[in-house]
This record gives structure tokens, sequence and C-alpha cells, in this order.
């Protein structure tokens, strides 16, 4: 049985369902709220939610009980510091670190946090949201936001974000220090003498390889990238693909040559009239189409950049992603073939499968 | 002091559906609200201090601005407002 976290423009919505048939909902919380994100931490079970409420506020949720059977608690501490000229305006991500207890989260206005009593308490990264960089950090359409945390397995002091649009950050301390990943990233909305200093790089997603953990794929504004050198540089492996405009990226854990991604068109940031995901198994060298089962016609979805999700690995990869027309697709055979899993939900902010 | 009116989540949150806060403007009252109950920190006002923005504030049923006067024995409520959807 597989479990879909899917954050909505209306809430929660738990999924379940063998893969290949279609899942049935089996709970809902935070009911007419934006739920950016939801996850559960693998470790201990505990469920995450990034709730976006305009009266009240971002604030993060958990809850030890299973979806619909008990309370959601609010974590404390996810804010900015007080008497100052910003506020925290949502959490776009929540991982689990790699030690005991750590928990991260990602937000706008770029900033960081961590827990380490698994998600109860947070507290700022201080050394990202005092870098002396900052002021050069530019918001794209969604906003100023930490919206990929990448640990390095095994290695809780390595890890990797991506902000938009301020490119991709990298420690190796903990997060005592930063340093840009951005070597070989082209952002061609600038002016070619502008590109070589850029900081302000619109990176929409980064995954890494598990099993290679150096190696990490990046979905560019206008770009797919793969990095071999644990994100230090990156090598445009864009050609081949109709599109290297998208939001997602997804790994097969098992393979540390593959990536998948949902090309959309530049101009309108949706598919252009037929659903493609396109799959690699050689780095980037060569990209195959796998669209059977997928509209192929009048078909003009936006898939975010949260909600493509993967589990299992291997053969027995399943694959799935929400749009925001409210429609999940899933694959149960590492991307061969899809099937439908949901409709007509509210706009679709992530996904997350289990 | 003045009253202040909790409901749903906010009255589980301060364990009380009423509570006698004192403050001179409706920001003080507010901030002195978090302060004395820390499960309300950042409900209302955002870390710049700032009201938030699809927030209400009604003293004696009107609603208010967040710089008006809060009177002793003033009745507060703090509502979602319509324009948050």
């Amino acid at each position: 049985m597989t479990e879909l976290l899917v954050g909505t423009r209306k809430g929660l919505f738990v999924l379940e369902g063998e893969a290949g048939s279609q899942f049935a909902i089996t709970t809902r919380a935070f009911v007419g709220e934006p739920v950016d994100y939801a996850m559960r931490d693998a470790r201990t079970g505990r469920l995450f939610a990034a709730v976006t409420s305009p009266f009240w506020g971002p604030r993060v949720w958990f809850t030890d009980d299973e979806p619909g059977a008990g309370e959601w608690q609010p974590a404390r501490g996810v804010a900015l510091p007080k008497g100052g000229e910003e506020a925290l305006k949502r959490v776009w991500v929540i991982a689990a670190g790699e030690a005991d207890g750590l928990v991260y989260a990602g937000g706008d206005p770029g900033v960081l946090f961590e827990s380490r009593d698994d998600g109860e308490t947070w507290q700022l990264n201080q050394a990202l949201w005092e870098h002396p960089t900052r002021p050069r950090w530019r918001r794209d359409s969604g906003g100023l936001s930490v919206h990929a945390i990448v640990p390095w397995p095994g290695e809780p002091q390595r890890l990797a974000l991506a902000i938009s649009a301020a490119g991709v950050w990298l420690t190796d301390d903990g997060g005592a220090t930063w340093s840009h990943g951005n070597e070989g990233i082209v952002a061609d909305y600038l002016p070619e003498e502008a590109r070589a200093t850029a900081i302000d790089l619109c990176v929409h997603h980064l995954e890494r390889a598990p099993q290679r953990p150096e190696r990490l794929f990046l979905q560019f504004h206008g770009g797919v990238y793969r990095s071999d050198d644990a994100g230090r540089s990156w090598i445009d492996i864009a050609a081949g693909l109709p599109h290297d405009f998208g939001f997602p990226v997804v790994l097969d854990p098992a393979d540390p040559d593959s990536a998948f991604v949902i090309p959309v068109t530049t101009e309108d940031r949706v598919t252009d009239g037929s659903v493609v995901v396109w799959e690699t198994r050689d780095a980037g060298a060569t990209w195959m189409p796998r669209d059977r089962g997928l509209p192929q016609s009048n078909a003009w979805l936006s898939v975010l950049r949260q909600a493509f999700a993967a589990t299992g690995s291997g053969p027995g990869l399943e694959l799935y992603f929400g749009a925001t027309s409210g429609e999940i697709f899933g694959s149960a055979d590492a991307g061969a073939s899809w099937f439908g899993v949901a409709t007509r939900l509210p706009a679709i902010a992530s996904v997350r499968a289990g | 002091m003045a009253m202040v009116r909790l409901r749903g989540q906010l009255e589980k949150l301060a364990g009380s559906s009423q509570l006698s806060i004192e403050g001179g403007t409706v920001t003080e009252l507010l901030q002195a609200l978090e302060e004395e109950h820390p499960g309300l920190e950042g409900w209302f006002l955002d870390e710049r201090g700032v009201l938030r923005q699809h927030i209400n504030v009604f003293v004696n049923g009107e609603p208010v601005e967040p710089d008006a006067t809060v009177e002793e024995k003033d009745r507060i409520e703090i509502l979602p407002a319509i324009s948050g959807g």
C-alpha cells in the first residue's frame, strides 16, 4: 500500500492505494488552508505539514498519530528574529537530516531552520540568514525561498540547498559556513556580461543520487544540469529535451545515472498540450519520453517543484506527480506507463510518497 | 484590564476562551497576549510586530485599527478577515 501526502491550496489530502489503480482519499487536514508541503519522517513515522494560514501566518505542524486520528501540534521557533524588518512568509520544504533528531525546514525569505528534537523546536540558521551576499538575492515569481534541502547520506555535516533566486548553497560544517555551488549554470535571463558573477540564479529543484552522493541533478529556470563534484560545478544535460524549462526533478535511488523531469514551455510554464515525463539512465547523455497513459492532447498542466515524488527503487520504483489542475498521475513501473491516481483535488503544491 | 475572547484553535492554544489582558493600544494588548501565553506567539503579530494582514480586531463589536486605544473593561475579539479567503 502506498501513501501519498498531497499539499494543496485547500488543505492536506492523504491518499492510499495500490500502485496501478486509483487511490482513495483517506483523510484531510488543515481543511481550507494552504498546505505547501507535507512529509513523513521515515525514521520516526512523524508527520509534518507546512501550512501557510492567510490569517495566522506560516507554521510547521507535526503529529505522531495517523492522519485523521489525532491532534496536530504547532512546532515552536519557526520564525525570524523579532523586531526586525522581515517576517517569515512561508515554509516551502521539510527534510530529514542525517543525525538522530535532526530535521530541516526551508522557507521564504531564503531561510533555513534546524531542529534537533525531531521537529518540535526549531532554530534559524544564522550563518545563512546573515550571509553578506543576501542583499543580492532576488525573488522569483514564487518568492525568495529555500525550497530544496538535500542531505548527504551518512554525513550530517554536509548539505546542499537550492534557493530561488540565489542559486545552490553548500555546507560541509553543518551550516556554520556556506559557499556557492553555481559554476557552469547559465542564466540566459541575464545579460551576458552579468552572468559570470551572478548570484540571483533561479534554481527550481535539486536532488542528490543516494548511491553516489557527489552527484546531483538540478532543474533550472531554463536548463537541466548535473554535478559530479557535490554541487560545486554543473554540466548542461538539457540536450535532447523538448524544453529545458520545468520545475521538479526526481531520481531512482538505486541508479545514480537516472533522473526524471517534466518539461514545460518557457513562455507559459505549462506542458505544451501533451504531458510527457522524460527519463535519463545515462546521467543526461540521452533522454527518453515516458508518456504511455498520460494525456496527449489538450493538456496544459503545471507541475510545481515539490509535486513530483518517488518511492521504492529499481524495478519497483513508483512515481507520482500532481498538477495545479488537481490531478495526480502515478507509475508503478518506473515511468514506463502511467495511471490516474486522483482527480478534482484543489491546486496541488506538493506530493510525497511512501 | 480588557477582556479578550478567543475561539477555536486560539482558545485551545491559550487554554481559555476568555483572557484578561492589559494594553494601551490594540497592538500593545496583542503583544502582551502573546508574551503571557507563549502558545499564541506569532499568531496575531508577525516578527516585525505588525498585525497580520488578514486579521480583524473588534473592540466592543466595532472594527478598529491596530493603533486604537483599549480601555478598561473593553471586550476584544480577534477574527479572521474575509479578505483572507
